[in-house]
């Protein structure tokens, strides 16, 4: 069974909601849209205090290419549009509006049909994701349409979907590809077509055969669409680990990109609203989101409108458990930990994960024994004890020469640390000042030319 | 909720394994030995090895405690390795006071001066055990006679020095070499014993294979060449690297010395390295050299060499050609 | 005899033969350089803190000996006297910086700004700083894992366990301002370097609306204002709801210090000014005087504080809490304070 080449660690994967069918949570009075939720540029609120919205209306709009736009995901009044404080605490703009009814724009397709028909051609599709702001929905939150819009003398080979899940915990996309899944095939469809290839590969790892087969017999009815069983080891899930692993192929260090090797790929949440985008006119305003933890009294799967204050999906779960400690946005690899549980589900939010006990505490941190289980869990053949070690001493341009842009912060390193050494927090650090400093040589080179 | 919200950067999940624990593992892999070592030499190898271990456990504790003034290190059970290992390096009749003499050299000298465990170049219970052997020649090449109608032969000294010293390389039956029935230090006499606690520590997760696998091929493929260009006896051809597989300090060396963490390299790249390092500096010590066992001697000096190795050997990277 | 002469005769030949390789390689290999790079290193501290902005003590000799202009050059650990013997040497003009020291611009105690949460990460305030908000509810404020104190290069910064905060030493201070660059909240300022380490400045950088500030921090500048009306120099602006006295312009009056609120306005190395009617700041020196004749009514300032500010509590506490403060603090005999521009007659205060 293929895996990627180098690295990964395999957690425990506590996938506790597995089994839990996708419940539509109630709609919320209020929500909090913050303008920047994705990669690039924040949107342009589109309305102002007072205004009236309806379901699925634009409000915020692109700022530039590299941005995305947001929709109204109930309908009411703006209450405000203002700086409010997000999930860490830190101010961010955000368009506030209070519930008033359920009414929709009216374009929007809401049956739950399956329309497989798609007469469009590639740019009318791209153009459509584009207006439905739809964004990678599997936590990095980069643009798709920027994604699709493939470079010129550049040439996409084949599509590759991500059904990887291979954050612990979290089944969003599990269930999504298990009860959408013909609509997600049909998104797989429109993707092939916007980016011109006859080639499309699903990769889901192993420990979800019910998807796997559910998925295999449902391609059947579809023209170029391959089912891979991967191997379970994280971080799969990681855009080049996934090439690596579907097709051997290894995108270089940046700045190079997936497109270089010939591969465009999409979550599956993100495939199944492209399907929705095109063929029902909706635009992202939804999304599954896995509600989860040792101590939640019911792990749950909610279909949850963007805006939702997190704290209404941990109600619907049963509360918040007596020994929380942490509250983490996404799965516990790589999600945030959050302070503030009045805070909005976002586009790229897939998960919700409660920590509680002993769970929720970093153990003490010993000496480093040089074991090197962190150089050989790194999927990007870096050594992070190094890198740490380097980027606490503030030793920028070494640590640039040991390629510490490659970093896909995926958190082997210091998982699999038996000393619980903070590997990646520095390393993060370093890869953060570093970035700025590539930046700035960069801006200091531009005039010249 | 009356608890405040914990908050720290990703990931939050963290190892099930930790410094005493993999420590810990270390040392039961090394159980199998010891119980053969009582067998084949007595009683007095539980003396040597408690010995050992409380001298390192006290000197570490001793040292933390009054010269660093740091938290106390002595619960992550490294100091109980080393104590393990040194005694393990030490022929079963000697004196106690050498064992504690080894035993702060191997702590005070090699590891804590470095600032403990993971700073060390060299492997501590190396160190001490190849300054006994220079500051107590005598003691600590007096084997005690192994009670073997098979090994008349060779009552007192090890196979090593026995062929060393003219003796055919068949001089020992290899079940021999296996159930450890022959002269030699504490640990290193039975090969079957370490390759158990090895397939242990590979299947805890402790150690890969390429360090120990490495040393031991080259050391097979060296002796192998060697009996080529020797010529003679065609059953030379397999004995000869068969019996410096398993005779002396090779399999103990190669299993638990060379792999210790601190001391080996970061890579498996240089870990290959530094294995075919070892298995010829031992190969060339045992043929050519001065003594007729040079495991440790081989893993002191490829452990001075592993700083350069982490600095030129890198992993390889993600996406470059 | 024999293995003796030819033991002799070998090392002299080895050792010959090793002098001409090395005479050649180093005639080869010779790197022609200034030896008045040299020279001016000398002259340096030696620090190689990087505070001039090159990587060390070599790299700002280079740049003094081969630039024209060494006006935008300044060591600010030697300061202004290494400078000029610098610039002396070199027949050139040396740039004039007034003394500085680091300030820790923010008052939010653990006592006065409780903790939110937990942080568990790195003990850095920049990994926490690019994490989130940090443990307490201010945005702004220092963070208190100490990046400052470890890039201080002269043990100049320590933590204060008990108020969580940074502190600097400022006779160990060079102002090389490594801790400047390293706070993730540029929290700390170079300020002007008064005698005997005075000093007032605001310590709080929070640019929060007053009510989000009180919420978050009891020491927190709420800009209202009220020390930018009485500063009689000009000295304080509030700009973006901060108030921030500009260290060249101020005289080190003190009036600000009584008029704040919240007590975000610190005053170093002096006593406060007790509270004087507004329009005659010679009635200042009189409540000292009265003060210090009668030790015994400690009420005494604070009752004319009372009659001067009306019944403002957080002023008159301010004035008793001054007088406490004198009478805590018997070293020091007399504190002078300058006031050559501003017009005033020098204060001296008696205890």
């Amino acid at each position: 069974m293929k895996t990627f080449p180098m690295g990964g660690v395999h957690p425990q994967e506590n996938k506790l909601s597995r089994g839990k069918a996708i419940e539509v949570l109630p709609l919320p009075e209020v929500v909090q849209i913050p303008l920047g939720q994705h990669i690039g540029a924040p949107a342009t609120a589109k309305v102002a205090k007072g205004d009236k919205v309806l379901t699925g209306q634009l409000i915020a709009e692109a700022t530039g290419f590299m941005s995305a736009n947001i929709h109204s995901p109930i309908s009411g009044t703006v209450q405000s549009v203002d700086m409010v404080e997000n999930g860490q605490g830190l101010r961010q703009m955000m368009i506030t509006i209070k519930r008033e009814g359920d009414e929709w724009v009216e374009s929007i397709d809401r049956s739950t049909e399956i329309k497989r028909e798609c007469t469009l051609d590639a740019a009318a599709i791209i153009a459509k994701i584009k207006d439905a702001g739809i964004v990678g929905m599997g936590g990095a939150t980069f643009p798709t349409h920027v994604k699709l819009s493939i470079p010129p003398g550049k040439k996409a080979e084949c599509l590759i979907i991500n059904g990887v899940e291979c954050e612990p915990y979290l089944t969003s996309d599990h269930r999504t590809m298990l009860e959408l899944g013909e609509e997600m095939l049909v998104g797989v469809e429109i993707l092939m077509k916007a980016i011109g290839v006859d080639k499309a590969i699903v990769g889901i790892e192993n420990n979800k055969p019910d998807a796997i087969a559910h998925l295999t017999e449902l391609a059947k009815k579809f023209q170029g669409i391959v089912i891979e069983p991967l191997k379970v080891m994280y971080p799969q899930g990681g855009e080049k680990q996934l090439i690596a692993a579907v097709t051997g192929r290894q995108v270089p260090p940046p700045p190079a990109l997936p497109i270089d090797v010939g591969a465009v790929v999409c979550n599956a949440s993100t495939t199944y609203a492209v399907y929705r985008a095109v063929q029902k006119n909706m635009p992202l305003i939804e999304r599954v989101v896995t509600l989860t933890g040792k101590g939640v009294k019911e792990p749950k799967n909610l279909l949850t409108r963007m805006g939702t204050p997190i704290q209404s999906l941990i109600d619907a779960a049963g509360g918040l458990p007596e020994d929380a400690g942490k509250v983490i946005n996404g799965g516990p690899m790589m999600g945030r930990a959050m302070i503030n549980l009045q805070s909005p589900v976002t586009k790229g939010c897939s998960g919700i994960t409660i920590m509680s006990g002993k769970d929720a505490e970093r153990k003490e941190i010993g000496q480093c024994m040089k074991c090197a289980k962190c150089v050989s869990a790194c999927p990007m053949g870096l050594e992070p004890y190094l890198l740490a070690k380097l980027s606490k001493k503030r030793q920028w341009e070494q640590i640039e020469a040991e390629m510490i842009t490659s970093c896909i912060e995926c958190g082997c390193c210091q998982s699999t640390c038996p000393s619980y050494l903070p590997l990646l927090d520095w390393v993060r650090l370093g890869k953060q000042t570093v970035m700025g400093l590539i930046r700035a040589r960069m801006a200091a080179q531009a005039p010249k030319k | 909720m009356a608890n405040k919200l914990i908050v720290s950067p990703s990931p939050h999940v963290q190892s099930s394994q930790s410094t005493a624990s993999i420590m810990r593992d270390v040392v039961i892999a090394l159980m199998p030995a010891l119980v053969v070592s009582v067998v084949v030499f007595g009683l007095n190898v539980l003396f040597v090895t408690a010995l050992s271990v409380l001298s390192c456990v006290l000197f570490e504790y001793l040292i933390q405690k009054f010269v660093v003034k740091g938290a106390c290190t002595i619960s992550n059970w490294s100091a109980v390795v080393t104590g393990v290992l040194l005694a393990f390096n030490l022929p079963a009749t000697i004196p106690w006071w050498i064992v504690v003499i080894g035993a702060f050299v191997a702590i005070a000298v090699a590891k804590m001066t470095f600032g403990g465990l993971g700073k060390n170049p060299f492997n501590p219970a190396l160190v001490g055990r190849v300054f006994l052997l220079i500051a107590y020649p005598v003691q600590m090449t007096s084997f005690p006679v192994v009670e073997n109608p098979a090994l008349d032969a060779l009552s007192g000294a090890t196979p090593l020095a026995a062929v060393k010293f003219g003796a055919d390389a068949g001089i020992v039956p290899v079940e021999n070499l296996m159930l450890g029935l022959m002269p030699g230090s504490l640990g290193e006499v039975a090969a079957f014993a370490l390759l158990a606690g090895f397939v242990y520590l590979l299947v805890r997760k402790v150690i890969t294979w390429h360090i120990p696998v490495t040393v031991l091929a080259t050391m097979a493929v060296f002796a192998f060449v060697v009996a080529l260009t020797r010529g003679g006896d065609a059953a030379l051809l397999w004995q000869f690297p068969l019996f410096h597989v398993l005779a002396g300090g090779a399999m103990l060396g190669a299993i638990f010395m060379a792999t210790d963490y601190a001391t080996s390299p970061m890579t498996t790249k240089g870990c290959v390295i530094f294995a075919v390092g070892i298995g010829v500096i031992t190969m060339c010590i045992r043929l050519w050299g001065a003594y007729p066992e040079g495991m440790s001697f081989a893993i002191l000096i490829m452990n001075a060499c592993v700083p350069l190795i982490n600095k030129y050997v890198k992993p390889k990277r993600f996406g470059v050609k | 005899m024999e293995v003796l002469f030819y033991t002799v005769l070998t090392l002299c030949v080895l050792g010959i033969l090793a002098a001409v390789i090395l005479y050649f390689v180093a005639q080869k290999f010779k790197v022609e350089e200034d030896p008045r790079i040299d020279e001016v290193e000398k002259m340096l501290p030696g620090a190689n803190c990087g505070g001039c902005g090159f990587a060390g003590c070599r790299g700002l000799s280079e740049a003094l000996v081969k630039r024209d202009d060494i006006s935008a050059l300044f060591c600010p650990v030697g300061g202004g006297d290494t400078m000029k013997a610098v610039a002396a040497y070199l027949g050139k003009a040396a740039a004039e910086k007034e003394p500085q020291t680091a300030t820790i611009r923010c008052g939010g105690t653990c006592e006065k700004r409780p903790r939110t949460n937990k942080f568990d990460g790195a003990k850095s305030c920049a990994v926490a700083a690019s994490l989130y908000v940090g443990e307490t509810g201010c945005a702004f404020g220092c963070l208190g894992y100490g990046d400052c104190a470890d890039v201080c290069s002269f043990g100049a910064i320590t933590i204060n366990p008990a108020t969580g905060l940074p502190e600097v030493d400022p006779d160990k201070c060079t102002a090389c301002g490594a801790c400047v660059k390293a706070c993730p909240k540029r929290v700390i300022e170079l300020r002007k370097k008064w005698p005997k380490n005075r000093a007032v400045y605001v310590s709080c950088v929070s640019k929060e609306k007053g009510a989000a500030v009180m919420k978050a921090c009891k020491a927190g500048c709420i800009a209202c204002g009220k020390c930018e009306k009485v500063c009689a120099f000009g000295a304080i602006t509030v700009e973006g709801n901060l108030a921030y006295i500009d260290p060249l312009k101020c005289k080190l009056c003190r009036k600000c210090v009584n008029e704040c609120p919240t007590g975000a306005i610190k005053l170093v190395g002096m006593d406060p000014l007790p509270k004087a009617p507004k329009a005659a700041p010679a009635a200042a020196p009189k409540a000292v005087v009265a003060a210090a004749a009668a030790p015994k009514a400690v009420e005494g300032p604070a009752t004319i504080a009372l009659k001067a500010t009306g019944t403002n509590p957080l002023l008159l506490l301010n004035a008793k809490k001054a007088v406490m403060d004198s009478k805590a603090d018997k070293s020091v005999e007399g504190t002078v304070v300058e006031l050559k521009e501003s017009g005033l007659k020098p204060l001296k205060f008696m205890r």
